[in-house]
């Protein structure tokens, strides 16, 4: 990996409509690292991460990959080196596993080139890596909800690109399963520098699997960097509108956020 | 659609005051009557005002009297249909909690009409009375049919289900029916007349033929409003409430589809009253069924006979029938209705 | 992303699997094939009067057969052509309306687009009193309009949502279905046999003349088509997830539409709107096909031999000649009870 691909945003502003979710907002993803982003429901997280992937246009501002505005470069272009997992993506009915995992090859074929034994090998690769290998000629369909989660972030990895982005990559998977899937982001971050950027919700997860952590409030930029500097109490009280309690992980070190219920703050402060 | 339904309207308050729907109730009262005298009065001969009153007394002596005499069943067969059909859609749509619930969208004008030909050609069925029974038979087994299907599997009766499964059914029974009618010219003569919806026809004898259906139709709907006004808020919360779901929706939707039915029966497949007319008439009295429901009514005889009379008025002496106006005018507003929802909600 | 081992044995997996799939895509697709010219073929020999092969060869090489001429030269064959682009172009439109829609029950027939071509056909024939050709001019047109209006409002916001899409498509078909019973019942009897027939769908005048924008149609507008299936397959993965792979989604979902449309419109106006053949289609060549790839081009296959063998049945089976879409209607409608019942217990699509 010679030079890593940067990503960031500049004085972006989004919206949908009329309503305007996301003012200003200047973000820079550090490169090969983890980038966590978290925020309260409607902050406008999911609509950053569509913007960072240039699929929903900027108002106002840009996001620049690699220095230049990213909707101004071809997007097959873009496919080739920044992959998004949204939130709810859809497998047709019956498609098996590897067929699945192959249409990440979709941005690395022309409309007349053929399959080649590249696409395989990416294909095997992304298999091996997510340890779906095994469900490869399984359809998608009688997959468990973890299983599938990794078939999907196969898809992704097939597209070989350096920069990944999950929206919410965990949501209707068990904590054995988050878990999971969070491990398997890591190793990939680890083993190859590939750039991850996420959306998660539990605010513990996102400490613990961060290298850079990120807040948003009402669609501006709260705090960003480490996860000890950025979950503060005053921070997720600011943010979330939560009371709290932050100590250390006992087995990382990393911050660790208790809520206090209207019925526990008495205990909490005593 | 829970929500949509019991939520959406909050644009214009859950609760109504009472003295803004019995207002609204006394204004579309005015419009009803209103109404009634332009559809006595206009026409290929336009009446004066001695002539309409002399007319409503029964008086015969000149043609402006005769002719306001002729009117007076179709009025009043309007007028019937009408308030029939607007109370059919707000049942409908409060039974299927579905803001797009109509007879014509949901399929079961396209069930009574194949239910006529058979009728017609194969049970050799031709007067209005034989009609009312297989019409209303046709509707019912349609309407039944959409709505199981278009309920079965994740979601529930959600409007893009509801309606996909409705058109579709329309297409299949179109279909058949022309199967029918194809080799036989002389069925298909009659069929088309009654194909195409409106109140041209009304006398005193269809009218009384349909009347004690429809009365049972809206005592029915009358009754389930306040279980409909429980279902609004989704079946698990109905049950917390009390409510026995699954009886009460019965009760409510053969209500709803005796009216549809009847309706069609007499005044054939008049599509998009049932629609619209809950909808205008939720922004003046709000989503209580119990003045829901009777507004309803009212508004749907305004907007059928209204429809008449400027079927006549536009159509000049070949007279426009009012089914026609309210497909014209309805289908935008059906469009306006789609646009204005949330794509997740459909 | 170049560090990684690779185990043999997953490898042979994919390329193994790849290979299956591909051979089974090539199967059903000559298969398929195959059984259209059959069929077509069968269709020029047979009927009231039978043709031997040597005959029919005869007449398509231009030699002078007595009887055969007129029959096979200037009846079947231009009426087996037509049924066959007719109903290729009906099932690759149904299908691309489908897949691109997630919805097996949003074909183009069911959500509208073809309502347009019928009301202004029946407005044609009965108020204007036009030609064949001109009304399939007009019905081609009106679809085309139609299709453009529905799509027009279901934008919003930058884009079109398929669920909205769907659901104006059917309040215009309703709007226009009452215009069409409006016109027919002012319609003189022999007038309205006329309408009721180009209403089902039949191919009874079946012309070169008539069959010849047709012709055109197809061979630009399928390839056009073909190629976009790759981009097609990538939407059928959700707008967002296709996008993110360097799919130009609404770009490719206004072709796709346009394209479809156009062969729906060309289709409708040379044969009127056979119930049913565009949404038959695409389902019943999916689950032929299974899950392998895109089902379209099986599908516009299966179209083709579906309207053969119905129109052929309609012909000399039921006594009466009735028109082809008679049969599909009726094949349609167990098949639609079928099609509702698994599609929304499954919540899936085709």
């Amino acid at each position: 990996m010679s030079h890593a691909h940067t990503l960031r945003a500049e004085q972006l502003s989004l919206g949908y409509g009329e309503r305007s979710v996301v003012e200003n907002l200047d973000l820079s993803i550090p490169p090969e690292r983890i980038t966590v982003v978290v925020g309260a429901n409607a902050c406008g997280k999911s609509t950053i991460l569509k913007a960072m992937s240039r699929l929903l246009p900027a108002r106002h501002g840009a996001v620049l990959l690699d220095g230049k505005a990213i909707h101004e470069i071809p997007t097959k272009q873009v496919a080739r080196t920044l992959g998004l997992l949204p939130q709810s993506p859809i497998a047709p009915e019956g498609i098996s596993v590897s067929d699945l995992v192959g249409r990440g090859r979709h941005p690395h074929q022309g409309m007349l080139s053929r399959w080649t034994a590249d696409d395989d090998a990416a294909v095997a690769r992304a298999l091996d890596v997510t340890g779906t290998a095994d469900l490869a000629d399984r359809a998608v369909d009688e997959l468990s909800g973890g299983q599938r989660q990794r078939v999907w972030v196969a898809m992704v990895l097939a597209q070989q690109t350096e920069l990944l982005l999950l929206d919410e990559p965990t949501t209707f998977l068990d904590v054995t399963h988050q878990v999971e899937v969070l491990d398997l982001l890591t190793d990939l971050n680890r083993d190859f520098g590939t750039t991850i950027v996420m959306v998660l919700h539990d605010l513990n997860l996102a400490a613990r699997y961060a290298d850079h952590l990120v807040a948003i409030k009402g669609g501006r930029l709260y705090a960003a960097g480490a996860p000890s500097d950025v979950l503060t109490e005053t921070c997720v009280r600011d943010v979330f509108g939560l009371d709290n309690m932050v100590v250390p992980d006992p087995t990382t070190g990393k911050p660790l956020v208790l809520p206090l219920g209207r019925h526990h703050v008495a205990t909490a402060a005593r | 659609m829970t929500a949509t339904l019991a939520v959406k309207p909050v644009a214009h308050r859950v609760r109504r005051p009472v003295p803004v729907r019995v207002l609204g109730g006394l204004g579309l009262l005015v419009v009803v009557a209103g109404v009634a005298a332009a559809s006595l009065t206009f026409g290929v001969l336009d009446v004066g005002w001695d002539d309409l009153v002399a007319g409503i007394g029964g008086a015969q002596d000149t043609t402006a009297q005769a002719a306001v005499l002729k009117r007076v069943p179709r009025t009043v067969l309007g007028l019937v249909v009408g308030a029939a059909l607007g109370v059919s859609g707000a049942v409908m749509q409060g039974v299927t909690r579905n803001p797009l619930a109509d007879p014509e969208i949901l399929g079961v004008n396209s069930g009574a009409s194949l239910a006529v030909v058979i009728g017609m050609v194969f049970l050799g069925l031709s007067s209005q009375v034989t009609y009312i029974w297989v019409a209303m038979l046709g509707a019912a087994v349609a309407a039944v049919f959409v709505y199981v299907v278009g309920s079965l599997g994740r979601g529930g009766a959600t409007p893009l289900k509801l309606a996909l499964a409705g058109a579709a059914t329309s297409v299949a029974l179109g279909a058949l029916v022309s199967a029918i009618l194809l080799p036989r010219a002389q069925d298909m003569q009659s069929f088309r007349f009654w194909q195409i919806g409106g109140v041209g026809g009304g006398s005193w004898s269809t009218i009384g033929l349909v009347l004690p259906f429809l009365v049972a139709g809206l005592l029915l709907s009358l009754a389930s409003a306040r279980a409909l006004n429980s279902l609004a808020l989704g079946d698990e919360l109905a049950v917390g409430l009390g409510q026995n779901v699954s009886r009460a929706r019965l009760l409510a939707a053969v209500g709803g589809v005796v009216l549809c039915g009847a309706a069609t029966a007499v005044a054939g497949p008049i599509g998009f009253v049932g629609l619209v007319v809950p909808h205008v008439v939720r922004l003046l009295a709000g989503i209580d069924h119990r003045w829901l429901i009777p507004l309803s009514a009212l508004g749907g005889a305004a907007l059928l006979t209204a429809a008449d009379v400027l079927g006549r008025l536009v159509g000049g002496n070949e007279e426009i029938q009012a089914g026609i106006i309210t497909a014209i005018v309805g289908a935008p507003f059906f469009i306006w209705i789609v646009r204005r929802q949330k794509v997740r909600d459909l | 992303m170049t560090t990684l081992t690779e185990a043999p044995s997953t490898i042979e997996v994919v390329t193994t699997g790849r290979a299956r799939r591909a051979r089974r895509r090539w199967l059903v697709h000559v298969g398929l094939a195959l059984a259209v010219l059959a069929v077509f073929w069968l269709s020029l020999m047979l009927g009231r009067t039978y043709y031997p092969a040597s005959d029919v060869i005869a007449v398509i090489l231009g030699g002078d057969v007595d009887g055969a001429s007129f029959t096979v030269g200037t009846l079947r064959l231009p009426r087996a052509v037509t049924g066959l682009l007719v109903g290729f172009a009906f099932g690759l439109a149904g299908a691309t309306f489908q897949t691109m829609l997630r919805n097996p029950l949003a074909s183009p027939d069911v959500i509208g687009i073809s309502s347009g071509a019928s009301a202004a056909a029946v407005i044609g024939i009965l108020v204007l009193n036009l030609s064949p050709t001109a009304v399939s001019a007009m019905a081609t047109a009106a679809a085309l309009v139609t299709a453009f209006a529905i799509y027009l409002l279901s934008y919003k916001q930058g884009g079109v949502a398929n669920t909205r899409l769907i659901l104006i498509g059917i309040g215009i078909a309703a709007m226009l279905s009452s215009v069409v019973s409006y016109v027919l019942s002012g319609a003189a009897a022999w007038d309205m046999q006329v309408a009721m027939r180009w209403l089902t769908g039949n191919l009874n005048g079946a012309t070169y003349e008539r069959t010849l924008p047709l012709v055109i149609a197809v061979v630009l507008l399928a390839p056009v088509l073909l190629w976009l299936l790759r981009d097609l397959e990538a939407m059928r993965l959700g707008d967002q997830t296709a996008a993110a792979l360097g799919v130009p989604v609404e770009r490719t979902r206004v072709l796709l539409i346009v394209v479809a449309v156009a062969l729906m419109a060309f289709a409708t106006a040379a044969a009127g709107p056979i119930a049913f053949v565009a949404f038959l289609s695409g389902p019943i060549a999916a689950r032929i096909l299974g899950p392998v790839g895109s089902p379209v081009l099986a599908s516009g296959l299966f179209g083709a031999l579906l309207v053969l063998v119905a129109d052929f049945f309609a012909q000399y089976a039921l006594g009466t000649r009735f028109p082809v879409g008679v049969i599909t209607g009726a094949l349609g409608a167990p098949f639609l009870v079928y099609l509702l019942v698994r599609s929304n217990r499954s919540g899936g699509s085709l």
